[in-house]
């Protein structure tokens, strides 16, 4: 493999959780469902599917279960703040602590075990092409059939959806529970794959990259691809630039993909055209129907 | 967000304590502070390890405590909740917690503090740290006996002294078997970031380095070594389990003894402020054992471990070329303590700038 080839594969490894998690963050928010505990439930992803992985020998066995804490945690959050309408924001900011700290408790035993690793599939990690049908997928889910067209209604307008009979909770649950599903897929990828071990808090804040990636992608999903390797290749590009020694700052270095995404954001907010069009108008809005 | 979980660890120490406190008494209380967490199976776990030493020592007599992923910026609050709440000696385990320990420590003059790896004391302060670059004179030896390419690469932190001496270690090392070895350094800002460190391994393996030296704490980089068939060296744990074909050896902390020793003094009433650094010698530094490697190889770095214990080697032995052309230190001399302990230059050969 030529230097060429293994920093595109970098990149690409690098990108690749960034861009599960946001996918199904983007889905949640396209309901009109803000969900910031990414972070937590990738990180709860992560630990299960090292644990599942370790204890059965079988690293499949570790993906599903890193989707299904994905999943218990996004069904948490849903029974919060869609059942009970609590505030989303503070919702999803305890469900990453609560994700953090029992994540530490939960992998306690699992510290300086070498766990398993997915096993490549063409020199590749499965889950990278799996990321690029799955954005496939939710493009054409979202914008070409009626389930699409019932969850962006729910997202833009709950009241006119709910007037229709369409069930905007149920609608809700399901987004939230897919981005869920993501969420710990991504973090499932980190543990078995990127870095196959459990540490505490080994998501190191990429639950918030994949947060600011949707806004990036103004809710569209190939844009979300975009992002996440924009990322990921600013990210990796600062580590090859430091191996040529041409003496710039590497803390400037690395602060680029910040400064970059920083960038991208106000450029975007700046053109109503991108963000207007697509951002969901009840983002963030409870929905209590009326009885 | 960091401040959140440290409130709710300092919250949780604080519960733990008043609940602890009634039936203890009388035991002595001893109590650390992490930067990391106590999982991370590089430097704080190190640290954890030696404070269950003590426990298990002096169990009957100490009670201990710690809090973990303690951020640097915000731990003088940390650091006085401790004092507060009774105990006798605290260890603070990072470099980034000489400044707020010595602020709390005027504040608690009856309390013993132990900082690691700085250079500040006080009367009730002490600073303890461990010459961890006589174990890198040693690992230079091995890379540059074992690299094909005669490149290393070398994922650091952040530019303080202690991880400077490290890499001009390495390389002294590394030039008294191959003059012309290079290194490639990639600083990735952390100490311990799992994904951050196997994107610098991968990199600096792409960029031609075919070893791998880290002054981060994960496994990751072994990892990435293991699964490209290239190698590396542990750090401050022996991390073999994660890298069995790639691993050469690493450098372990072992800093039981140490805590035991100061605990013991406190409990003995004969603690005194001092400044500690301990290394190969003392067993505070050492070598896991050397695998994947070829007999000369091995009998080379075990003849390099017994030199550096036996003080007859000084991985510093001057005249030593700075990377502008300037000397340093007496022929035939070792640098002085001080120089070490501020280095902040490195040797020839190095072609990285030094952030300033």
């Amino acid at each position: 493999m030529d230097a060429a080839t293994a920093i595109l594969l970098t990149i690409v490894t690098a990108a690749t959780p960034l861009l599960l998690a946001a996918l199904g963050e983007l889905v949640t928010e396209r309901s009109g469902v803000l969900n910031l505990g990414v972070e937590g439930m990738m990180v709860m992803g992560a630990v299960a599917g090292f644990g599942a992985g370790l204890l059965s020998g079988n690293p499949y066995l570790g993906i599903l279960a890193a989707i299904l804490a994905g999943m218990a945690m996004a069904l948490l959050f849903g029974f919060l703040t869609l059942t009970l309408v609590t505030n989303q924001v503070a919702t999803g900011l305890s469900l990453t602590l609560l994700g953090l700290g029992l994540s530490g408790l939960l992998g306690e035993s699992f510290v300086g075990e070498p766990g398993v690793r997915l096993p490549k599939w063409l020199g590749i990690d499965i889950l990278i092409p799996v990321s690029f049908i799955l954005v496939a997928a939710v493009s054409y889910v979202l914008f070409r059939t009626k389930i699409g067209l019932v969850i962006r209604a729910v997202g833009d307008s709950h009241a006119s959806a709910h007037a229709l009979g369409y069930r905007v909770i149920l609608v809700r649950y399901a987004c939230v529970l897919f981005g869920g599903a993501c969420s710990g897929l991504a973090g499932g990828y980190l543990s078995l794959a990127y870095t196959p071990q459990w540490v505490e808090n080994m998501t190191a804040g990429r639950g918030w990259i994949a947060l600011a990636l949707v806004v990036f992608s103004s809710w569209l999903p190939w844009r979300v691809v975009v992002g996440a390797y924009l990322f990921g290749a600013v990210y990796i590009l600062a580590y090859t630039v430091q191996t040529f020694a041409l003496g710039i700052p590497s803390q400037l270095l690395l602060s680029l993909p910040y400064i970059a995404t920083i960038l991208a954001l106000v450029l975007i907010s700046a053109s109503q055209r991108l963000t207007r069009s697509n951002a969901p108008a009840c983002l963030g809005q409870p929905f209590v129907p009326d009885r | 967000m960091k401040k959140l979980m440290m409130s709710a660890a300092v919250l949780a120490v604080a519960l733990g304590m008043s609940a602890a406190s009634a039936s203890a008494q009388e035991k002595l209380k001893a109590c650390w502070l992490y930067v990391g967490a106590i999982g991370d199976f590089g430097w704080t776990y190190q640290h954890n390890q030696g404070r269950l030493a003590v426990e298990k020592e002096l169990g009957d007599k100490v009670q201990t405590v710690f809090v973990e992923n303690v951020p640097e910026a915000d731990s003088e609050r940390a650091i006085e909740r401790l004092a507060r709440d009774g105990c006798a000696i605290i260890f603070t385990t990072s470099f980034g917690f000489m400044e707020p320990t010595l602020k709390v420590a005027k504040k608690f003059p009856d309390v013993k503090f132990e900082h690691a790896t700085g250079f500040k004391t006080a009367p009730n302060v002490t600073t303890y740290n461990a010459k961890f670059h006589e174990g890198r004179y040693v690992i230079g030896q091995i890379a540059a006996k074992m690299s094909k390419s005669g490149v290393a690469g070398y994922i650091v932190s952040v530019p303080i002294p202690e991880v400077v001496a490290g890499i001009n270690a390495f390389m002294l090392g590394a030039q008294s078997v191959n003059p012309d070895f290079k290194v490639k350094i990639v600083w990735i800002n952390s100490w311990y970031d799992p994904g951050k460190e196997a994107d610098a391994a991968k990199v600096l393996f792409s960029q031609g380095a075919d070893i791998m030296v880290q002054h981060t704490d994960s496994t990751a980089p072994l990892q990435v070594a293991e699964e490209q068939g290239k190698h590396g060296f542990g750090q401050a744990s022996d991390m073999i389990k994660f890298a069995p074909k790639a691993q050469y050896t690493a450098i372990v902390d072992n800093w039981a003894p140490y805590y035991v020793r100061r605990v013991k003094d406190v409990l003995d009433g004969t603690w005194k402020s001092q400044s500690s650094w301990d290394g190969m010698a003392e067993g505070t530094v050492h070598m896991s054992p050397l695998t994947n490697l070829p007999d000369d190889v091995v009998k080379m770095a075990t003849e390099t471990e017994d030199a550096i214990k036996s003080g007859k080697l000084h991985p510093f032995t001057g005249p030593i070329t700075k990377q502008d052309g300037s000397t340093i230190g007496e022929a035939g001399k070792p640098l002085g303590d001080g120089d070490i302990l501020g280095m902040n230059w490195f040797v020839k050969g190095v072609d990285d700038k030094l952030p300033q």
